[in-house]
């Protein structure tokens, strides 16, 4: 019984940090259409930043400071790289793929490609006993951090008017254009919240594995992707309850099976999922 | 004139859709922009809104109509597009709300349409095909606009619904212009004082909607129908 609340703890703290990346590049694909590799460089940006910070800084404010990178690095990439680039797919694909290569290349450039130990808080240090299981406490720290930006990604959503042109965009962008709303705006926001959530994910990832590296970001970025195809594209729900079922997946798979199976696991499940529910697990 | 169209011309996909289409909406009544399917009448209309790339160029109101979708919106030009393009999963009152422009006037839209105030939280995927349109047009009528580009809103109806939406068109167009696509005929003669008929992305004939359809031998070769 511990061994199972462990790794279902565990896995929900693998998938808060899947659904961090995913809610974001979700709603960036699915209201601008824009497929983003270089998610994973504000996931990066977010990490490297409450890192560096934290030498000088309590870690909560650097960490506040990473969330702001990564917002930043977002509206940044939106208004200058993929802007122009919007109705012209290939190019968008070569210009993410270019800036989330050389986004690496400049991370271990200046900070050495090896991983670099990041400070873990008190409050995220040692271990509460649940049903027998003794559970790191970082695990409820990424559980609940994602749960709370999962509340304020659907109160965004349903209460406010950017929220509203979000949802109808994703239904039909050119529409929405068509009532007189510069989409634009939108977009730049959703690149902007999508950088936030990513950059989190990556302060908390180093939290969670005690460790911050250039390849953060580009290995968490895959199972992202899977959970975005799962839940369906720019549904909130649908990258949690995707990022949930990837998590414990992958935990109970590699804990009882091999190690690695969990990634076979998984991509089988994508691949169910696209036969079953081309559209993904939100599609109505 | 409220619309004046010099050459239009769109290609999609390597395929010339419109060729040079030349013509002008006067500034009161409906115009009824008629064709055989596949004339460009559509392709036309999106590419007034900025939603197509084309050739050519458009003055609206004495001024050249240019930019995106939504500025062309800003500027007073109300779109209803082809099979009414609610948003499905927003419920009837957040697709009024998203299409709010400076001061809706949801007195008049819920005049028009008394249903709709019923069903406010309704989801607009789950309304009937007449409802729907009901919708998609009260989302351009609930704002000021200076000329109204309206795409076959009568397509798939049925005929007490379109009976319906006829004469909502009917009352708006005594205060604003319309440039009308329809396929209904007796839409266009109840509705239309002016009439232009496109074939295969060129402009066919212009002038008087009752000249076009009194003249029966005229209306069959231009739209292969009889009536």
């Amino acid at each position: 019984m511990a061994t199972v609340v462990l790794l279902a703890v565990t896995g929900l703290g693998l998938a808060a940090l899947y659904f961090l990346v995913a809610s974001g590049l979700s709603l960036v694909f699915g209201l601008a259409d824009v497929l983003n590799f270089a998610h994973g460089l504000f996931l990066s940006a977010g990490a490297y930043v409450t890192w560096w910070a934290s030498s000088w800084v309590a870690l909560e404010v650097a960490l506040l400071l990473g969330v702001a990178a990564g917002v930043l690095a977002g509206v940044v990439v939106e208004l200058v790289l993929i802007r122009p680039l919007y109705s012209r797919t290939i190019e968008q694909v070569l210009v993410t793929v270019g800036l989330s290569l050389a986004g690496v290349a400049l991370l271990q450039a200046v900070f050495g490609a090896d991983p670099r130990p990041f400070p873990r808080p008190s409050w995220a240090a040692g271990v509460v006993p649940v049903l027998g299981a003794r559970i790191p406490v970082d695990r409820f720290v990424l559980i609940i951090a994602a749960a709370l930006v999962f509340l304020g990604l659907m109160a965004f959503l349903r209460y406010t008017r950017y929220g509203l042109i979000v949802r109808a965009g994703v239904e039909n962008r050119e529409m929405v254009s068509a009532l007189g709303i510069d989409v634009r705006k939108a977009f730049t926001l959703v690149f902007a919240i999508g950088g936030g959530a990513a950059a989190l994910a990556g302060a908390l990832a180093g939290i969670h594995f005690s460790t911050v590296s250039p390849a953060t970001g580009s290995s968490l970025l895959i199972f992202a992707f899977i959970v975005v195809v799962i839940g369906g594209m720019g549904s909130v729900p649908g990258s949690a309850l995707a990022a949930v079922l990837v998590g414990l997946l992958q935990q109970f798979v590699n804990y009882y099976g091999t190690s690695g199976a969990g990634d076979v696991c998984v991509v089988a499940l994508l691949a169910a999922v696209l036969l079953w529910r081309p559209k993904g697990l939100a599609a109505s | 004139m409220i619309l004046d169209v010099a050459g239009l011309g769109v290609r999609l996909s390597g395929l010339d859709i419109l060729h040079g289409v030349s013509f002008s909406v006067p500034p009161s009544g409906v115009t009824a922009l008629v064709g055989r399917n596949g004339a460009g009448k559509t392709t036309t209309l999106r590419a007034l809104m900025g939603l197509s790339p084309y050739s050519g160029s458009a003055s609206f109101d004495g001024s050249v109509l240019s930019g995106r979708p939504d500025q062309r919106v800003l500027a007073g030009i109300g779109y209803v597009p082809e099979d009414r393009c609610v948003f499905a999963g927003l419920t009837v009152l957040e697709n009024l709300r998203l299409a709010e422009r400076g001061r809706p006037d949801h007195d008049l839209v819920y005049g028009l349409f008394p249903e709709l105030r019923d069903r406010g939280e309704q989801k607009a995927g789950s309304l009937s095909g007449g409802q729907q349109q009901m919708l998609s047009l009260a989302r351009v009528l609930q704002n000021t606009n200076r000329l109204l580009l309206v795409d076959e809103p009568t397509k798939g109806l049925a005929p007490r619904v379109v009976t319906s939406v006829a004469a909502v068109l009917e009352r708006v167009a005594a205060s604003v212009p319309i440039l009308l696509v329809e396929q209904n005929l007796a839409v266009v003669r109840r509705l239309a004082s002016s009439a232009l008929v496109l074939s295969g992305g060129r402009v066919a004939w212009t002038g008087g909607a009752d000249d076009l359809l009194d003249d029966a031998d005229l209306t069959k070769s231009l739209l292969g129908v009889g009536h």
